[in-house]
């Protein structure tokens, strides 16, 4: 029997009990969207952190004062200058005294309300030094950056990140003119080109920078910072490949200034963002394991299903099969046309199954956080998984009723 | 077509101490056939006859290539079946043999039409072919009316001549009907093997299984069961000289 014609009785004969093959294909239709949801929300997480990677830098370090969020990290530390242990000497030392360090910039950051007239909102604040926008990749869109004047005389002088110009001037310019920072006026002196969502799906654009003394000296307030400390100081090594020596040797270099006993604790955590990556890949990883395996078992039920209602149906027409074997059908055409059924159920199911995965990934990612990111693969997958399906769970089935002796089937009643 | 078979023609059924044992070695080993020696050539009209339990069920099953014997040959139309496997049966019973069923067997959702066309489908046969030649095997039992019917819209009779045309469809040396009126009025039983002795003068070889002597009476040839074992058959003297079928 040639392809077409076994593909002919397969139609017939689920046509002849559409009610229960559209049900059994139910269990596929499920399984199939599942995958595709499932996988698609698995990549979008997967180029999120590879968006991560790119947008920080595989080069970069990022120290913090305070002990290391390790084991025995985190403890009580309520005193802030014992809190507050990184400053502006800190930076220039390892500026000058650690090799292979491409840009260093500490920063002082809080948040602040930006006045224009009756415009006013809510913004973070950084207090940098020069290099931080390199670290950074922070582009000027309008304007300049600011200059070393601004830098030494903590001029009041500000640079806007988009989405805070957009909510003061809308969408032309803002270079030049008088903003309030609090109380404080600033002139702005340049704005960001816009960098959208970081990676932890923050809006990396609302945000304002100043010089760091002005930071220190306008807007930090009466936190009682120790002089010259800094919250973070980012540095970057000009080749990836000698960050782990440069981890090392900051390390070396800070417990030496800090004068910190061997054995005993850092006052400061040095982190690169490969280990901030490994972390959320791990995360990620384990979700879309977990994700695929309630895939894959929607998947196995739709397979069960098929079988279960593929050996009802060889029972039930086992005086047919003794027929068909009696006028000629050897077992090879018999397990084919169980098979070509089996197949068929799965099939449609799975292109039903494919459509409402690529609705459903479509919805997950216009209405819920989750990323999702679907392709061909994604598609090209769950067809195949289709198609296994069918395969896997319509055999047995098949070979059952290829191996029934045609003298019990047709005694059948 | 209804030509005298040549000389050379093997004969559609020959057997030699045909014998089939069942759960053989074991407490309930049932010896279903015995030694069975039978010739029958192309163009004969045979009835095979018994009560139940006589083994004639068996037989057919041997000689329609449904089971092979656990001792002696049956070559069916010069093919030796004992070293078949079920794929190599099911083409020979494809091209050899047209089954006849008491209860019909036909595909309740299938026309008439499909039902007749449905065994060319095993032999490659192209679809066109395939219906033309269901057509001319429902003329050839005058239900070309009936084609586009399901069975369940036809008589018992009517079905009958449809199975009758599937079973020629695919031009086999032997036609095979086990209790072909079993399911059938008296006079529909009479029109149904009226047209089995029309088959048998166009040339076909029919085989006919039966446990009701007046059915076996139309044949050219009765051979009886009994108890497994294969005897030439007494009630039709006069019809034909007896044959040495019986060694």
């Amino acid at each position: 029997m040639n392809l077409l014609e076994v593909l002919r009785t397969a139609i017939f004969a689920l046509r002849g009990n559409w009610m229960r093959s559209a049900l059994t294909s139910l269990g596929v239709i499920i399984g199939i969207a599942a995958v595709i949801v499932m996988v698609s929300v698995g990549q979008g997480t997967q180029a999120e952190i590879d968006k991560l990677v790119s947008g920080l830098g595989s080069q970069r370090l990022d120290i913090s004062p305070g002990a290391g969020r390790g084991p025995g990290g985190g403890g009580a530390r309520m005193n802030s200058s014992s809190f507050f242990t990184l400053t502006q000497d800190d930076a220039e030392a390892i500026r000058n005294e650690v090799q292979g360090v491409q840009y260093v910039a500490g920063a002082l950051r809080g948040n602040t309300q930006v006045v224009l007239a009756e415009n006013n909102a809510s913004t973070n604040w950084q207090g940098v030094q020069p290099e931080f926008f390199d670290i950074n990749r922070w582009e000027i869109a309008e304007g300049n950056v600011f200059d070393a004047q601004d830098y030494s005389s903590a001029d009041k002088v500000v640079i806007l990140g988009d989405s805070v110009r957009r909510t003061l001037f809308g969408e032309d310019g803002g270079v030049g003119q008088t903003i309030r920072l609090g109380r404080v006026p600033f002139t702005v002196v340049g704005t960001l080109a816009a960098k959208g969502q970081g990676g932890f799906g923050q809006d990396q654009d609302d945000v304002v920078m100043v010089p760091l003394e002005t930071g220190r000296r306008r807007l930090l307030g009466s936190m009682g910072l120790p002089p010259g400390a800094m919250m973070q100081i980012a540095l970057t090594v000009t080749d990836p490949k000698d960050l782990d020596y440069v981890q090392g040797e900051v390390e070396a270099l800070l417990r030496q200034r800090h004068k910190i006993q061997p054995g005993a604790e850092d006052d400061f955590n040095v982190r690169n963002i490969s280990q901030i990556v490994a972390t959320r890949t791990a995360t990620t990883n384990l979700m879309s394991k977990l994700l695929g395996a309630v895939a894959g078992i929607c998947l196995v039920i739709g397979g069960i299903g098929i079988m279960n209602i593929m050996l009802v149906s060889v029972t039930e027409r086992i005086r047919e099969i003794g027929l068909r074997m009696a006028v000629g059908a050897g077992p090879r055409d018999i397990r084919r046309q169980f098979l070509a059924e089996a197949m068929l159920i799965s099939l449609i199911g799975g292109v039903i199954g494919i459509a409402i995965g690529i609705g459903g990934a479509l919805l997950v990612g216009k209405f819920s956080e989750l990323p999702v990111q679907l392709d061909g693969q994604v598609v090209g997958l769950a067809a195949a998984f289709a198609i296994a399906t069918g395969l896997f769970f319509g055999y047995y089935p098949a070979r059952k009723a290829s191996l029934l002796d045609p003298i019990e089937a047709l005694r059948q009643q | 077509m209804s030509t005298a078979p040549a000389q050379a023609a093997p004969a559609v059924i020959l057997t030699r101490a045909l014998g089939k044992v069942y759960s053989a070695g074991s407490e309930a080993e049932v010896i279903a056939l015995k030694s069975v020696d039978v010739c029958i050539n192309r163009g004969e009209f045979v009835a095979i006859m018994g009560p139940s339990g006589s083994g004639k069920s068996t037989l057919m099953n041997l000689v329609g290539c449904l089971d092979t014997p656990t001792s002696g040959s049956y070559h069916c139309d010069g093919v030796d079946v004992a070293t078949l496997d079920a794929e190599a049966l099911a083409t020979l019973r494809r091209d050899k043999i047209g089954f006849v069923f008491q209860g019909f067997n036909l595909l309740p959702r299938m026309s008439a039409l499909e039902n007749v066309a449905m065994p060319m489908g095993y032999a490659n046969v192209p679809r066109e072919a395939r219906m033309r030649r269901a057509r001319e095997a429902m003329a050839a039992v005058g239900l070309q009316s009936r084609e586009g019917h399901l069975p369940s819209e036809l008589s018992g009779g009517q079905q009958q001549r449809v199975a009758i045309a599937r079973a020629l469809v695919n031009q086999p040396p032997l036609l095979l009907a086990d209790e072909p009126t079993g399911a059938l009025d008296s006079k529909t039983g009479e029109e149904i093997l009226a047209l089995f002795k029309r088959l048998r003068d166009d040339g076909h070889t029919v085989v006919l299984i039966t446990h009701d002597a007046e059915v076996a009476a139309h044949c050219d040839r009765v051979l009886v069961m009994k108890d497994g074992e294969l005897h030439e058959g007494t009630l039709q003297e006069g019809l034909h000289p007896p044959q040495a079928a019986h060694a």
